[in-house]
């Protein structure tokens, strides 16, 4: 079968991923850098997010005023986001406006300037963010599980970073940051949308192929050793809500043992959507554990994730507990699940279903062109495109006995932090 | 770099608009670029209907249509939607309930089942009534400790006094308790019915054929009961400046929100306004407000302006989340904004802008089923007309500097805005 998508290598090390979708007269663009959080040193944790921040502070060509005027005068979206393992940068615009993105990037890949003034502004702006962020249970209590399941791998720490670092990096530490990780080299570019491959490949040699290839960058590798022991722990704060979140050492996303996981997820905790941009979701109203938790009357939520990463990261799984009932009484019921799913051959019949709810996912996200740009990056950075293009084959693949290989070898207490949230209760005053 | 397919924004010659004899509208547009469904629709059971001692039974009760019918069970209903890969939910504002729905195009004919169960047959359990009650408290309690919330609620009440507009469609604490079983059946059987359900339905269906599955499933259904929507008061302007604090502590940011009551969303203003809206607070990297308070002064991780025009009156205020010790300078720098916004207008550069933003952005809008679902209800609802996608660009267009500056001079006051701020 010929491959729905064009791949090329430049001469300076750049891989573009080009796929031609003639449904909607939009191109999204998207570049991607192998850096993240996991290469950020204890000092330096949230470096690669602020970094990103900075890329929106101008260069000589595209100074930070005209840069977002410029993409929105011609209707287009675009962000950035920061991960553990990358750092990507989009636009989306109608199809004839898309040379503006690309040039913006070809631009920012090298002539930022991170001036002094910028990088003062946003420091403030990041550490705001970070607070934001500490105002919600959910990221305090899911910040300290993730500190206590990786003592030794940098997915340790949170993308944001910790709020001394980001009182104390300097512009010199930003700027290094950029000039060590932003190469042709270390980047994948992929465009999905209303063009012709042969032109889009044309413009893009254009534009990108002239920028030096820096020096390989070896990754830091320090591989989180084995647990020993179920880690639990209790977070604090304000509100009347208890929360639980517990989270399973689980396989990367290029590890055979990673497909049982996701439908695993979804026959305890309902169908997870991969997909970043529209599509929505499906309910998990008759998932195993909200029947067991919900339905019994022992929580009001429950959900569970599983992201894809080039290292082992988590399988998490958050529980809302209901206000009349103890968080223990809720992981009792929890791990009774566990047990069950554990000890019983799951029906053929529920996992077909699985697939089924898999493929209408899959299904809803090919709507949209971004998402479909996005998966043709991202799945580069932890695997390759033909990981995203044969996902649905793998999960159909998965039998009852990989399923119970797969619970019994990951959902082990010994395999996972339990955090809880405890409510200290609510005092507001109007 | 050319474009190789030329896209056709929604008009009369791709919607299909069916009236059925019981009241029901049915619109609908084809899509055959990917296998799926979206339906979308609202029917006038919302919140202005509420009791004051009852406020959220509107929402209780829409929340409530999909946890057991005549025909199915709680986990009958979703054992049918998720086994098919489907979804569907009910919500309700201040004028209607909505639903929205998603499937493969091979199950809509179960969806469009599922949808006519929960809208004619819900039995509303009393073990699942308690378990959504429980649910509607936590998301209360949680909602009492979000600073960004509380802080808009706190603006609805302020700008809103007096006005249905000021109440929470989900209601308080209290009134989620007071709620019994049979306020919401009783809810349901007064309020629910065909005459004014509006349906949209876009995705890889054929747009002939829906008309006759919407009938099948809902053309016999009647409620001569269903009463008409209270009439709207008039709001009464903020005569003075109104400040409130919530003081919720713990928190590490405060929101703070801005602002005043804007146009209905039929009123001429509403297009000026809106792109007025756009230069203050929302084009690029949220306007001259983003400028100031973000990207100058780094006050803020957000700050952007906002219009909520809709059958009435709606808001329009700036906000921001900043840390505890940097409200008040946040505060003034946004004031500031307002006051030149409405002695100076904006330039015709910066309106330029924000026109060509708002066309070119349309494609994006509508390249997904849920955008343009969005869109033929947002017609429907405002009387727009089938056209209005298609002249929309004039519309836009039209729109001078004078125009703007009119528009905010009526609505932004700045010697009488509301300003609520929540957090430690």
């Amino acid at each position: 079968m010929t491959k729905p998508y064009h791949e090329h290598l430049l001469a300076n090390g750049l891989k573009v991923l080009l796929k031609e979708i003639h449904t909607a007269p939009l191109i999204s663009s998207w570049v991607w850098y192998r850096v993240g959080s996991r290469d950020e040193i204890t000092g330096h944790t949230g470096l690669s997010h602020w970094c990103e921040h900075m890329q929106f502070k101008g260069t000589p060509q595209f100074p930070s005023s005209v840069l977002d005027r410029a993409v929105s005068r011609d209707g287009g979206m675009w962000n950035a986001f920061t991960y553990f393992d990358w750092t990507t940068y989009f636009e989306t615009m109608p199809a004839d406006k898309i040379d503006l993105g690309l040039r913006i990037e070809a631009d920012r890949m090298v002539n930022s300037l991170f001036e002094e003034k910028e990088v003062a502004s946003e420091r403030t702006v990041v550490i705001s963010e970070r607070e934001g962020s500490q105002n919600e249970p959910y990221f305090l209590l899911g910040e300290a599980v993730q500190n206590a399941a990786f003592r030794v791998h940098p997915y340790h720490h949170e993308v944001i970073g910790d709020l001394p670092d980001l009182k104390s990096m300097s512009r010199d530490d930003l700027y290094g940051h950029y000039r060590t990780f932003y190469a042709p080299n270390n980047a994948v570019m992929s465009v999905a949308g209303d063009f012709k491959t042969s032109e889009m490949l044309a413009r893009i040699r254009e534009l990108y192929e002239q920028i030096p290839a820096g020096p390989n960058l070896p990754r830091l590798s320090r591989p989180e050793p084995a647990a020993c022991g179920e880690h639990r722990l209790t977070v604090e704060g304000p509100g009347e809500t208890t929360y639980l979140d517990i989270s399973y050492h689980a396989p990367a996303a290029n590890d055979p043992d990673f497909f049982p996981i996701p439908v695993l997820d979804s026959l305890l905790s309902g169908p997870s959507s991969l997909n970043m941009f529209g599509g929505g979701g499906i309910s998990n109203k008759t998932s195993r554990l909200y029947r067991s938790l919900v339905e019994k009357e022992l929580a009001v939520s429950v959900s569970g994730g599983l992201s894809a990463t080039a290292d082992p990261f988590l399988y998490s799984v958050v529980i809302t507990v209901h206000p009349k009932r103890k968080p223990e009484e809720a992981l009792a019921a929890f791990d009774d699940e566990i047990k069950r799913i554990q000890n019983e051959r799951t029906p053929v019949a529920e996992i077909t279903r699985a697939i089924k709810q898999a493929r209408a996912l899959f299904a809803y996200g090919s709507e949209n062109i971004t998402n479909q740009a996005f998966w043709l990056g991202h799945a580069e950075m932890f695997a390759s495109y033909d990981w995203f293009l044969t996902y649905l084959e793998k999960l159909a693949k998965v039998t009852p006995a990989d399923l119970q290989r797969a619970a019994q070898k990951y959902l082990r207490p010994q395999n996972r932090v339990v955090g809880t949230y405890i409510p200290t209760g609510a005092e507001v005053q109007a | 770099m050319k474009t190789v397919n030329q896209h056709s924004l929604p008009g009369p010659d791709d919607i299909t608009r069916d009236l059925l004899p019981n009241g029901i509208t049915v619109l609908a547009r084809t899509n055959f670029n990917s296998p799926s469904v979206v339906i979308g629709g609202y029917l006038p059971c919302g919140s202005l209907f509420d009791p004051d001692e009852k406020l959220g039974l509107a929402d209780f009760t829409a929340c409530g249509l999909l946890r057991g019918s005549q025909k199915r069970d709680f986990q009958k209903i979703f054992d049918d939607l998720e086994s098919a890969g489907a979804n569907l939910s009910f919500s309700a504002g201040g004028h209607t309930a909505g639903f929205t729905g998603r499937c493969l195009s091979e199950d809509l004919p179960l969806l469009l089942d599922l949808l006519a169960d929960a809208l004619r047959r819900p039995v509303f359990p009393g073990e699942q009534v308690e378990r959504l009650r429980a649910q509607f408290l936590t998301g209360l309690a949680i909602r009492a400790q979000d600073t960004a919330g509380m802080a808009s609620l706190t603006f609805d009440q302020i700008v809103f006094k007096g006005h249905p507009y000021a109440r929470p469609d989900d209601g308080w604490p209290e009134t989620i308790q007071a709620i019994t079983r049979d306020d919401l059946a009783d809810f349901h059987r007064i309020h629910y019915g065909p005459r004014g359900l509006v349906l949209a339905i876009v995705g890889a269906v054929e747009p002939k054929a829906i008309a006759g599955q919407v009938a099948k499933v809902l053309g016999d259904w009647t409620n001569l009961s269903q009463p008409e929507l209270p009439a709207l008061p008039e709001l009464k302007p903020l005569k003075n400046p109104v400040t409130r604090k919530v003081k919720i502590p713990g928190k590490s940011l405060a929101d703070l929100v801005i602002g005043t009551s804007g146009p209905r969303r039929k009123d001429p203003e509403f297009m000026p306004a809106s792109l007025g809206n756009s230069v203050l607070g929302q084009f690029g990297m949220a306007g001259r407000i983003g400028e100031v308070v973000r990207e100058k002064s780094g006050l803020a991780y957000y700050a952007c302006s906002s219009l909520s025009a809709g059958i009435g009156p709606g808001a329009w205020d700036v906000s921001a989340g900043v840390n505890p010790g940097n409200i008040q300078k946040a505060r003034d720098l946004i004031c500031k904004e307002i006051a030149r916004f409405v002695e100076k207008g904006v330039t015709a550069e910066e309106l330029g802008d924000s026109q060509s933003n708002f066309v070119g952005r349309l494609p994006l809008s509508l390249e997904s089923n849920a955008g343009v679902v969005n869109a033929l209800l947002n017609i429907e609802r405002f009387d727009l007309g089938l056209d209005y996608y298609r002249r929309y660009p004039g519309l836009v267009r039209a729109v001078t500097p004078e125009d703007v500056l009119a528009t905010a001079c009526k609505y932004l006051h700045p010697d009488k805005l509301a300003v609520a701020i929540a957090g430690s």
